[in-house]
């Protein structure tokens, strides 16, 4: 390309205007799809390094809601007797720990990933949302491995799936939307607040007992089932138990309730992402 | 060239004191500060201070236009291009960029380890905001220009420091913006590679694009430049033809003495502080230029709030380092013999005295460190420059060259032929020979 082309080319090239933004500002979702390649890049780069340097590999990505699941099934399924709605315990469990783990992968590294992507957020300009955006990302790859243990289990347990089962991308986008919204919120209140790093595991643990991973929901009696669903992961774990084993408890309350907050957490998190965005370089 | 590339408005960015050093707060730290606000009205609001690091600032730069952007440490430069490039918001005024901008501030950002060189030229691209369909299309000049062939599917963390910069920076060449913002990156790897660096510049000028770039090396600077902006303490102080603002930043730098006390970029527990530097030559000028191999004074002022303060008591640390920060010689108060004697006032200068300044012409950083009784009381990076400038040291008239004979200087004699054996000391004795016996 010589200059005159050049110069003939810039007479029509957008002026970008740098000022200081005030209040709430835009989502600026067009920009973000303008950064749609890099969203795929750091994705990708995390899926990359995500085994590198371990013995076992990808093979993590089953052994640990495997073993989760021998315990479940050996103390609440064995020796608490817990209720699993008729169907066999191992299969209960690990269907509500599919979603759960992608859920927790997607807390963990999304809370942490604007500390831990600070030389980036120092030197160079794109869209930050796609840093906790391209971590959760990261761990649809453990998510599908953990799915397709499932459907052997399914094989094995001799579950047969219903029509329901054409529910089974709705629930996994709620649970990419959960996933989202904590992530965005914690991600921005870490990069002010170190305090997040530590709250993180406990609230982990708090929210698995507040899920009916090990237990069913048809343990708690109406009204209460509907308010559970407050907890959008008690809508998520309902939801993939519902179109995939086929449990007889009409989840649709509680995945209503849960969607609505859901979709709630993660607008407000992109928002407070966005006011909190114009300081991350200078406060990281 | 009637459009204006980018056009500088009033700009001005202010930084809480501290922000920039303390980094995160926790939530308690909240806490106890909204709790302390509510005893102490209003002037805790001006006791945290806050500092203009960029304060109406206001140019405008021509499509196709290079510009350089000279200034001291903590003038602006690098806030500006951060302000610039988005990185960071300004707080008021405002900046337009006509067309793409790719900024530049550190070549390899997102590099990673454990990628290849090949994947990392993606990421790398992709982070600087070039598209996939682009990288594709420029891979193989990428490559080319890295000279990184043979290892372009080998993880960079087995890579040498220079093809890891060669590949870096290579990325960085073919970029293709509209608007280019390069902060100091030249200031890395050899000779060559830094001569084919400015090279690409120079054509990447050439091809129309507009090019923002700051730097310490005046020869780059006055090469690439047509226009320069001089900043000083966050304003601009001069715009224009670049050997004037060469001149004057030269001529600025040599008259003032660097005032630490402003410096926000310390560590230490400030027991005892460092004030102020500056350098004098023979016949008690200040300076910061100073010939190969001239004798220099360093002078460093401090204060404290200690009483009867002896010598030994600290330790001052005078680092000269490099480009790249990497330690090249430290004058200190231990290394000095005889050890160091006086009254200590509280308040007061400590001067070193070099004879003759053995190091090859170049520009090198000054850290200081001060400590007291073996804790760390103050520590200031870069807390001047110092231009060493080619004097004939050797007396031969021949000049070492800091990037191909390294930056010591060590008197020397040489012999050749009959006298070669002549001038060595003769042995001390034959008799008992140096070996151990039944060696």
């Amino acid at each position: 390309m010589n200059s005159a082309q050049i110069s003939a080319d810039i007479q029509d090239l957008r002026v970008q205007r740098i000022e200081p933004s005030k209040g709430w500002v835009s989502l600026r979702l067009g920009e973000l799809w303008e950064y749609r390649e890099l969203l795929y890049f750091l994705t990708w780069r995390d899926i990359k390094i995500r085994y590198k340097q371990t013995v076992l590999g990808a093979t993590w990505a089953i052994i640990q809601p495997l073993l989760t699941v021998v315990v479940f099934s050996i103390f609440f399924g064995r020796l608490g007797k817990i209720p699993s709605d008729g169907i066999p315990y191992p299969i209960f469990s690990f269907t509500g720990l599919v979603p759960w783990t992608l859920f927790v992968y997607g807390l963990a590294q999304s809370s942490n990933s604007l500390v831990g992507s600070q030389n980036l957020i120092k030197k160079v300009y794109f869209p930050r949302l796609t840093i906790p955006i391209a971590s959760l990302f990261a761990g649809i790859v453990d998510f599908l491995i953990a799915l397709a243990i499932l459907v052997i289990m399914m094989v094995y347990y001799a579950v047969t799936p219903s029509m329901n089962m054409v529910w089974l991308p709705f629930f996994f986008l709620l649970t990419l939307v959960t996933s989202l919204g904590v992530g965005f919120w914690l991600s921005a209140l870490n990069v002010e607040y170190r305090d997040v790093r530590f709250a993180v595991p406990f609230l982990t643990q708090f929210w698995m007992y507040a899920t009916p991973i090990a237990y069913p929901s048809s343990m708690l009696p109406e009204p209460w089932r509907t308010l559970y669903g407050l907890n959008p992961m008690a809508g998520v774990v309902e939801g993939f138990r519902w179109s995939l084993l086929g449990s007889h408890t009409q989840p649709g309350p509680i995945i209503l309730a849960s969607s609505g907050v859901a979709v709630i957490m993660m607008v407000s998190g992109a928002y407070y992402f966005k006011r909190m965005e114009r300081n991350f370089a200078d406060v990281v | 060239m009637t459009e204006q590339a980018v056009r500088v408005v009033g700009l001005s960015k202010q930084f809480r004191i501290g922000e920039k050093q303390a980094g995160y707060q926790t939530f308690r730290d909240k806490l106890t500060d909204a709790a302390k606000s509510m005893f102490r009205r209003s002037k805790s609001g001006r006791k945290s201070g806050t500092i203009w690091a960029l304060q109406d600032v206001s140019f405008e730069v021509g499509q196709g236009e290079v510009i350089g952007i000279i200034g001291r440490n903590g003038a602006g430069k690098s806030t500006l291009l951060k302000v610039l490039s988005r990185i960071t918001e300004p707080t008021t005024g405002y900046a337009e960029i006509r067309g793409r901008l790719s900024s530049l501030l550190e070549v390899g950002t997102g590099f990673h380890a454990e990628l290849t060189g090949r994947e990392n030229i993606y990421l790398n691209a992709a982070i600087l905001g070039m598209r996939r369909k682009d990288i594709g299309r420029r891979f193989d000049d990428i490559v080319a220009f890295s000279e990184v062939e043979k290892f372009i599917d080998t993880p960079v963390k087995h890579y040498s420091s220079g093809m890891y910069l060669r590949l870096a920076f290579a990325v960085a060449a073919h970029l293709e913006p509209d608007v280019l913002l390069i902060d100091e990156v030249l200031a890395v790897g050899d000779a060559a590679f830094q001569r084919k660096c400015l090279g690409k510049m120079g054509e990447v000028a050439q091809q129309g694009r507009t090019v923002l770039f700051v730097s310490h090396d005046m020869t780059a600077i006055s090469r690439l430049a047509s226009r320069t902006v001089v900043l000083e303490g966050g304003r601009v102080a001069y715009l224009g033809d670049t050997s004037d603002a060469i001149g004057m930043y030269v001529k600025e730098h040599q008259s003032s003495e660097e005032d630490l006390e402003l410096r926000t970029d310390r560590r230490g527990d400030g027991v005892i502080r460092l004030k102020s530097f500056a350098c004098f030559d023979a016949q008690g000028r200040k300076v910061t230029s100073v010939g190969t191999g001239d004798p220099v004074y360093f002078s460093v002022g401090y204060t404290t709030k200690l009483k009867g303060l002896e010598p030994l008591d600290f330790v001052l640390d005078m680092r000269f380092t490099d480009v790249m920060g990497h330690p090249i010689s430290t004058l200190s108060t231990r290394f000095s013999s005889p050890v160091p004697r006086g009254k200590v006032e509280s308040d007061g200068l400590m001067v070193c005295k070099v004879e003759s300044l053995s190091l090859a012409a170049e520009v090198y950083g000054i850290d200081l460190w001060l400590a007291y009784r073996g804790g760390m009381s103050d520590f200031v990076p870069r807390a001047a420059e110092m231009q060493v400038v080619t004097a004939d040291y050797f007396g031969t008239g021949a000049e070492p060259l800091i990037r191909k004979h390294g930056a010591a200087l060590i008197p020397h004699e040489w012999f050749v032929g009959s006298r070669a054996m002549e001038c060595m000391p003769p042995p001390a004795n034959i008799e008992s020979p140096a070996l151990p016996p039944g060696a």
